[in-house]
Parts: structure tokens; sequence; C-alpha cells
């Protein structure tokens, strides 16, 4: 019997996970992928927004204000790559500049600090590659870029040293709740009994919710597409650049990565089928000449990659973070679209918040450990790179020359509290293969590595998903 | 290994051992080889296949055997090899910094020979729609699990272009009990070579689909089907054309990039068209003492112009290191048009040329009955002839170095078909 | 018959066009005299190299490339990959070391083609 269980080990159900273990509770996260950060969570902008943009008064505005300033000391304890670079958005003539200054003032109603209405000249001191189109812009500071996945399996790694568990490969197919308690039945798995369920199912939260409570709401799948460009690239822009927004959106970005990258997308295609990821010709090269407008000189020349997330957009418009009406103790954190990402520190808090009034007991541990470390070998200081040479000579060796990623770093994703079991799961913890070679070179030597490590066939290795397998057989 | 060498070899491929080798043979005796893989070879120790050596070697040789020949050459004595081994920078002063499971160090030399080989294109390079599951391979890791470590990619594969290592893991993948349902190509010509479009397609009944291209890939976990579409001649898809193709493996063949990320660090200037360091007659970088050769200057389609030019550049590092060097006078820039889409080298001194200057080149399509004429200043410098010329196979001419003589600025080559008065 | 055949004896990959009997065959399309020569023999006996690899214990790699020292008749192109798939060598092995030899009684051997 847990206290809480959490359906969905993306970044939603990860922060609450994390918060969570902080007290003496029975946690166990369910997740339906190999691995955690799977869905929404892996395919998206990397922002963390400055919060001016949603409307005044709604749950997104108020927990992406709160969130936003949290992630400093987040990302600080979790050691999450994480950059206030801050972000434009940029007008092109009269009607688009009383939209920002418009922003501007909705920013200052909600309480954004750090913004600024530039002209013409100060944009071009600040971006040198922006369209000769743009008149101006509206300049938020405290506007920041992260790695959304690391920041996600840092949680919940963090959440699980602390005596959360995590199971993966569990599908939840049913729910039941009978004399207060909640039974959630998985796909071939042993049942999972709870006082309290937190619903972090992503563009399945809507499906999640009605196995057990009123259907009340739908989640309308939205998928975006990007395109990545080599770190050759990485100067082109310095900030995160908007177009003006219009009703689709905040529209088509362009942004560096934490990493170095440079981002740009993405589109706005609504579908029925929460799992149609495909990346279309038509609305990439829209992507593409989308973004020429706010930087004539970007080319996807250097492309290394392109990929689709999927909005979770709830049809009510705004996050729907409460207890379900009528079903006591069962959580919705659903309807988790941008800025979603940023609001993800605070919405936790303000979910705990709403479980305790709920009746949820949180009794402080006195051992909670705040810290992950995560620092790549090249990454370390000269004498802790000698004495880890000395436990270990693999760090000396390169497996990834794109990322300059060690074998001894490879070695730590597979150990780890919530290693890393899959050729996707390697390269979101450490690398390999997000450069651009696009694990050409590497692929075969994790796949290795990971076959040594686990005592596993290398058939068994997979990419990502459960039947994505790489190899067929030997070929002798 | 010690701490100073004369020449120090980034890459023990084909290209990094015959420079090697040559350095030596021309008074070098304090060489070190840097390689990053656990063996010397590169990537010919993968080309399994024959075809190799038979413009050097004047033999038909396998990909192994080939780098054989050389390893043996360099294991007689002269040449430090240094394998497991990454090159983290380099310096314009030539301090070499490396690390490996021994931990970091610095090395320096008197010349520096860079030899870091090529990459391929990626599905991401190229963008192609659809989902992205497991099964989408470069051909080239593809040939590495099936030839070295002994696993099948996949049982019903599609080959997206026509390079090299596409048609021959066809062949090689057919051999091991697989089909190939198609080899698919944008352009109207093969990228390849003709032989291996005989040899390694039509022996084996492998459909060759010119003007054709993939425009979606299907599967949410493993690759479960292509779409496959004509193109028109500016390689545009022609709507209506798709057809569906079950497959569970995709393989690209889709270009190859030089690998020039240490040459950067090093203040090496690169050529746009070609991706590869600005090299002189003597392979010469655009920083003095640092040479290159091989793929990482320019992509080529035999291994045996590598040797060559490997060599080129081994013996004109040991000039270097032996201050043998002329470097009077100033640059004559190459400038290609009329279908040349590069010549390498890029530029000359004519006080430090050799008899015979060998140059290479490609076309951007396929030219029958052409001469390739050098020009300088409205004059003509010499014209050679050529049959047949296709963009798969590179272009080498041979020319004297007294032709050059008394040249400025920039020669000119370029395509002038045979029969028309120029 | 009327058959279609590209010359590989050089780079050049004239598209011959054949007609006649196959012992004296009627080629067009062909640049120079090779042509000729190459049409018949792909007519009559063609021949093929075979590279593959095979098995290895205690080698650096678990496996190690091998070819066919000379071309073998086309016919026997994935018979003799049955034989290569059940050869199993043990390191160290040298380059031109037979492991299969006088494959259906055509002289040719198929021998190891790197040191391992």
């Amino acid at each position: 019997m847990y206290d809480v269980v959490i359906i969905g080990a993306g970044v939603s159900g990860g922060t609450v996970a994390r918060e969570l273990s902080r007290y003496n509770l029975k946690v166990i996260v369910l997740e339906k992928e190999t691995d955690v950060s799977c869905g929404t969570t892996k395919a998206n902008s990397a922002i963390i927004h400055a919060g001016y943009d949603p409307e005044e008064h709604s749950l997104m505005a108020r927990l992406n204000a709160e969130g936003n300033p949290m992630f400093d000391r987040i990302c600080e304890e979790l050691d999450v790559p994480f950059k206030r670079i801050g972000s434009l958005v940029v007008a092109y003539d009269e009607q688009q500049t009383a939209h920002i200054e418009a922003l501007y003032q909705r920013g200052l109603n909600i309480g954004i600090e750090k913004m600024k209405i530039l002209s013409r000249e100060e944009l071009r001191v600040r971006e040198p590659n922006i369209s000769p189109d743009a008149e101006g812009a509206l300049l938020a500071e405290t506007a920041g870029i992260i790695d959304p996945m690391l920041l996600t399996i840092s949680l919940i790694e963090n959440a699980v040293v602390n005596g959360c568990e995590l199971k993966l490969n569990y599908t939840v197919t049913g729910i039941t709740k009978e004399d207060g308690i909640f039974r959630i039945t998985g796909e071939a798995e042993q049942d999972v009994e709870a006082r309290y369920v937190v619903n972090a199912a992503g563009v399945y939260a809507d499906v999640v919710h009605n196995m057990v409570a009123a259907p009340d709401f739908r989640i309308l799948p939205r998928r975006g597409q990007y395109f990545v460009l080599d770190k050759s690239e990485g100067a082109v822009v310095n900030s995160v650049i908007f177009p003006c927004p219009d009703k689709g959106g905040k529209g088509i970005l362009i942004t560096p990565t934490v990493h170095g990258n440079i981002l740009l997308g993405p589109s706005s295609d609504d579908l029925e089928d929460p799992d149609d990821l495909m990346t279309t010709a038509e609305l990439l090269g829209k992507a593409r000449m989308g973004v020429r407008k706010l930087i004539p000189s970007v080319t996807t020349r250097n492309s290394i990659r392109t990929f689709a997330g999927m909005r979770a957009r709830p049809d009510t418009g705004d996050f729907i973070i409460r207890e379900a009406p009528g079903t006591k103790g069962f959580f919705d954190l659903a309807g988790i679209k941008s800025p979603g990402l940023s609001a993800a520190p605070a919405s936790a808090l303000y979910l705990i918040g709403l479980m305790e009034n709920s009746g949820l007991k949180l009794l402080e541990k006195e051992a909670f450990n705040p810290r992950v470390e995560w620092k790549l070998f090249l990454e370390r200081s000269d004498e802790d790179q000698n004495k880890l040479l000395k436990e270990n000579p693999l760090y000396g060796r390169i497996i990834c020359r794109c990322e300059s990623i060690t074998e001894g770093d490879i070695l730590d994703a597979i150990h780890r509290p919530v290693g890393a079991r899959t050729l996707d799961g390697v390269k979101r913890r450490c690398r390999p293969g997000m450069g651009r070679c696009q694990g050409g070179f590497c692929g075969p030597k994790v796949q290795k590595i990971l076959a040594r490590e686990q005592d596993r066939p290398w058939e068994d290795i997979v990419l990502e998903k459960k039947h994505s397998y790489i190899l067929t057989g030997r070929t002798k | 290994m010690k701490s100073k060498y004369d020449i120090i070899v980034i890459g023990g491929g084909p290209a990094g051992l015959a420079a090697a080798v040559e350095a030596r043979e021309n008074g070098i005796n304090n060489i070190l080889v840097l390689e990053r893989d656990v063996e010397l070879g590169g990537i010919l120790q993968q080309c399994i296949h024959n075809g190799f050596g038979l413009f050097y070697f004047k033999e038909e040789l396998t990909g192994p055997e080939y780098a054989q020949r050389f390893i043996n050459k360099v294991n007689e004595g002269g040449i430090d090899i240094v394998l497991d081994t990454i090159v983290t920078s380099i310096t314009v002063d030539k301090i070499v910094s490396i690390m490996n499971t021994e931990g970091k160090r610095d090395i320096s030399a008197k010349s520096v020979i860079l030899a870091m080989g090529c990459r391929e294109r990626t599905r991401g390079s190229i963008a192609i729609p659809g989902d992205r599951p497991a099964g989408v391979f470069t051909a080239g890791t593809a040939q590495r699990y099936i030839n070295i470590e002994g696993y099948m990619v996949g049982k019903s594969v599609v080959i997206l272009g026509s390079g090299d290592i596409g048609m021959i893991m066809a062949r090689r993948i057919v051999l091991e009990g697989g089909e190939v349902k198609a080899v698919v190509a944008r352009s109207s010509f093969p990228k390849g070579l003709t032989r291996n479009v005989v040899q390694c397609l039509d022996h084996y009944d492998i459909p060759l689909l010119l003007s054709h291209n993939i425009v979606e890939i299907k599967g949410r976990e493993r690759v479960e089907r292509v779409v496959i579409a004509q193109t028109d001649e500016h390689k545009q898809v022609i709507p209506g054309t798709e057809k569906g193709y079950d497959c569970d493996t995709v393989l690209l063949s889709v270009g190859l990039i030089p690998e020039n990320e240490l040459s950067k660090l090093a203040g090496v200037d690169l050529d746009p068209k070609t991706g590869g360091p600005v090299v002189n007659e003597s392979m010469e970088t655009s920083v003095e003492g640092i040479f290159a050769c091989g793929n990482v200057v320019h992509v080529h389609d035999l291994v045996d112009f590598v040797t060559e030019e490997s060599r080129r550049a081994g013996r004109n590092a040991a000039r270097y290191v032996n201050e043998e060097f002329n470097r009077e006078g100033e640059y004559v820039s190459f400038s290609t048009s009329g279908g040349l889409t590069y010549a390498a080298p890029q530029r000359f001194r004519y006080s430090n040329l050799p008899d015979k200057l060998d140059v290479f080149m490609r076309v951007d399509k396929v030219y029958q009955d052409q001469f390739v004429i050098l020009e300088n200043e409205g004059r003509e410098l010499a014209r050679f002839k050529e049959r047949h010329l296709t963009p798969g196979e590179m272009v080498k001419i041979t020319a004297p170095k007294e032709i050059f003589t008394g040249c400025e600025g920039k020669v000119r080559i370029s395509l002038v078909p045979r029969g028309d008065k120029t | 018959m009327k058959s279609e055949l590209i010359c590989i004896t050089c780079p050049m990959g004239c598209r011959l066009s054949i007609s006649g009997r196959p012992d004296e065959p009627i080629v067009e399309g062909n640049k120079c005299k090779r042509g000729i020569a190459y049409a018949k023999d792909e007519l009559t006996n063609p021949i093929r190299m075979i590279c593959s690899t095979v098995k290895i214990s205690g080698g650096i790699h678990t496996i190690v490339p091998v070819k066919t020292d000379r071309a073998i008749p086309e016919k026997y192109k994935f018979q003799i990959m049955k034989l290569i798939n059940g050869v199993e060598v043990q390191s160290p092995v040298e380059m031109g070391d037979v492991v299969l030899e006088n494959v259906f009684d055509t002289g040719v051997n198929v021998v190891v083609t790197r040191n391992m």
C-alpha cells in the first residue's frame, strides 16, 4: 500500500515525486515507457519562460511567474544546465509594436521583473543577425534555456535516492476506488494500491482521469516539429527569439540550446492521435521559412536532427491542477502545455498544497538529500580528472567524439540510481549521439558497453521503446 | 611515447599510414601516429570487399588487405603507434593534446599531418520526414555492425543514396541472407562508381531507382515501411508518384563530410567547396608545417588516390622538418568553373612545385568527350583530354611544372566540350 | 536473344547491347575491343569474387574477413556463403591463411584477409 502513486514520469510527475520525497511518505511513480522523460518532456522548446504571456489571473500565469525564479536553486541542486539568456518577442510594424507593449503591460500586471521594450538599435546590438524589418522587441531577461530531459531524470533520480519507487514499463489500464483506496491495474503487471493518485499522464491525462473520475476535460494533442542545428551555427542568436504571437500560439521561435546547438520550431499541428509524432516535409518547411522572417541568415543545411513533440493541450484553456470533482484523493496535474515546464516546480508545490488540504500528512524526513551530481569527465577540474582516472582509466577513453563523452561517463549513466537501459537513455543522460554524427560512430560502441555492463546480448539493447530493436541477430 | 616528435600524424587510416611511411622513407625516424580506434587501418578494416589497390598496387585487394600492407610497413620501425587515443586539440605551435586511458598529455611536434578522414551525413542532415524508429542507419554504421561486430542490422532493407558504401552494403546484406528491396537515389545518375552499380546491384538483381527519394519513414518502434516517390530534374518530389515499400531497415548513403573540428582548433583555413583545409602543392594547410591528406581534405572515391596524396603530404612534411621547403614567391590559386566543382590542391607556389603536379577535381554531372583546360590571365596553359567524366569518379590531371612558368593570381580550370573551338 | 550489360573494364561504363550466340556474341555500344571480351565472359562463364567474414575466437573481434582467392563461377555465389558461414577459426591468423580449400572443386580457396 502506497501513500501516493504518481502516473507518469515526465517533468510534472518528476517534480511532484521529488517534492513528496522530502516527506515520510511511501510514493511510487509508474511510467509506461522504458525510461523516464519519454513523452512531452523530451520534445519541446526547452525554454523556461519569463511569464508575461499567459492570460492574467490564469493558473498558467500564476504558476509560470512563481516557477521561473525557482529554477536557479533546483538546477543548482540537481546539477542541471540552465542559462538565463533572456527572450525577445519581435515586432515588425505598428500593430505588433502595440502588441508587445500590451504583453509588457500584462507582464507588469502579473509581476514579471526585468522586462524592457528594446528599440530597433538596441535589438540589433543584442541580436546582430535579426531581420532588418524588425522594429523593436520585448526583452524579458529572466527567460532561460534548460535541458528538460536531464532535469526530469535528475528529479526522479533524486526522488528515488530519497526513497521514492519507480516502475518503468508499467502501462496503467484501469483504476478503481474502494473504501478510500485506489487500485491501479497495469498491463500484465501487478496491481498497485494507494491512498492518493497523481495523474501526470501527459497526453493521456484525460484517459487516466476517466478511468476513475467523471469525465470533465479533454486533452487535444497538438504536435510541434523542430530542427536541431549543429553547434557550428550556435552563435547565430543569443536569446530565445519569438515572433509576435497570434492565435496559433507563441509562433515559430529560434533559440540556442543549453548544450550550444540551435533549435528552431515548433509547428502547430492539431491531431487526433497523441502518439503521432511524425515529422512532415510541409510543416518542417514552414518552420524553416517562419524562422527566416526572424533571422534571414539561418539555414537548415547544418541540421543534425528533426523531431516532433506533442503538446498536452487542455480543452479548458488552462492547466488542470486540482482534486478531481467527486473523486477524493485523485489529483489531476493535466493539460500541462507551455508554460508547463516553466511552471513545473510551482505546479508541484501548488498540487501538494491541495493534497495536504485533502488530508495528506506531510512530515518532513530528517535525512532528505537534495543533491544530484552530473558532471561529465571533461567538465571537471584537472584535480578531479586525475583522481577519477586513477579510480577508473575508462574515464580517459572518448566514446563520443562529437560531444567528448568518455566511457567512464557512459558507465556512470548506466550505473546511476535511475540508470540508462537503452541507447537513447544513455544519450539523454550524457549525450553520446546528440552530436553531429547522431550516433553513427558511437552507437555501436555504446551498445557494446550497455550489453557488457548489463550482461545482456547485443540484440536485446533497444533504441528507446520496448520493440525498437537495433539488430536482428548475429551474422555467423 | 615521447614528448617530442618530428612529425605527428593524426589518424591511423589509409591516409595517416601512407603519410607516416612516406615521411620515414624520406629520412624522418621520429614519427608518432595517433589513432582513436583500438587498431590501425581506419575505415578500410570494415571495407571487406575487394576493388582496392588497382591503381596503386596494380592488383585487386580487399580493404583489410590494403590496410595490412601499410600496417606491415609502419611496423618496420621509426614510427611510434599509439592506439585508443583521442586528440583533443592542436595548436598553431603544433602542441598536440591527447587523452587516453592513461590520462591527458601534451606532445609537441615540428610538423603535424592531419588525416582524420570524414564522417557520414545522417538522416538529420537531410531531414527525411516521418517517424523516428530504430532501424535507420548510415551505411557505414551498418557496415561496422555487419563486418566488424558480426551483427545483422535488418532483414529487409531499403537504401537511400547511390554512393559506393550504400551499393556495397546492398550486396553484403544479400550475401548475408537479407533482402534489399531497392536502392533509391535522388539524382538521375548513380553517385558511386559504375563498377559498383554492376557488381553490387545488377549482379544481385537489386533495383536501382534513380530520380526517386524516400519521402516518409513509417514505424513507431522499428521501421515498418518507407514511402518512395519520383523526383523531377530539380530533385523535387513529383506529387502522386508515391509508393510504399515494406521493410524493417533504411540505410543512408547520402554523402560524406570531411571531419575538421580539430583543424579549426589549429586555425587552419577551410575551403567551403570541399569542407576540408585549403592546401598547397605540398598538401600544406594555411598553417605552416601543418599538412593534411586523404578524406579530411576532400572526399575521395578511391583509396589509391588517398595513398598518393598522403605520400605527397608525408614527403613534404619530411622536407619541412629537414628545412628544405621553398617559400619564395606568391601563391597562385586554382579557380574552377564550367562543370568543375572544386580543385585540390587549391593553390601552389611555383618555386616549390615538383616536376609534376597532380590536381584532383570533381564534376557536377556526367560529361562525355571534354577538355580540361587550364588558363592564366587569358593564356591557355594546357588542356587534358577526358572521354568520360562523372561525379562519382574524381578527375585527376597531372600537370608538368613548366606549364605554370610565369603564372600569377588565378589559374582557371574549366571543362570545354571537345569539338568546340575555344 | 538480346541482352544489356554495362562494361566495367574501365570507368567509361559502356552500355553494351548483345545479340547472337553466347559464344560468338554480336556486341554493340562498346567503345573498344575489351567490351567484346567482357560481354563474352559474362555470357559464357560469369565469375565473381566473394568477400565475407568467418567466426574467430581469441581475436580482437569475433569475426575476421575472408575472400575467395580468385573469382568463382557465379552460380556458386550463395552456396559458398553457406560454407563460409560454417567456418570457425582460432586466433592468431594471418592474411592469406586458407580457411576453405578448393571449394566446389574449382581450385579456388577462401583466405583470411587480415592478421588477427
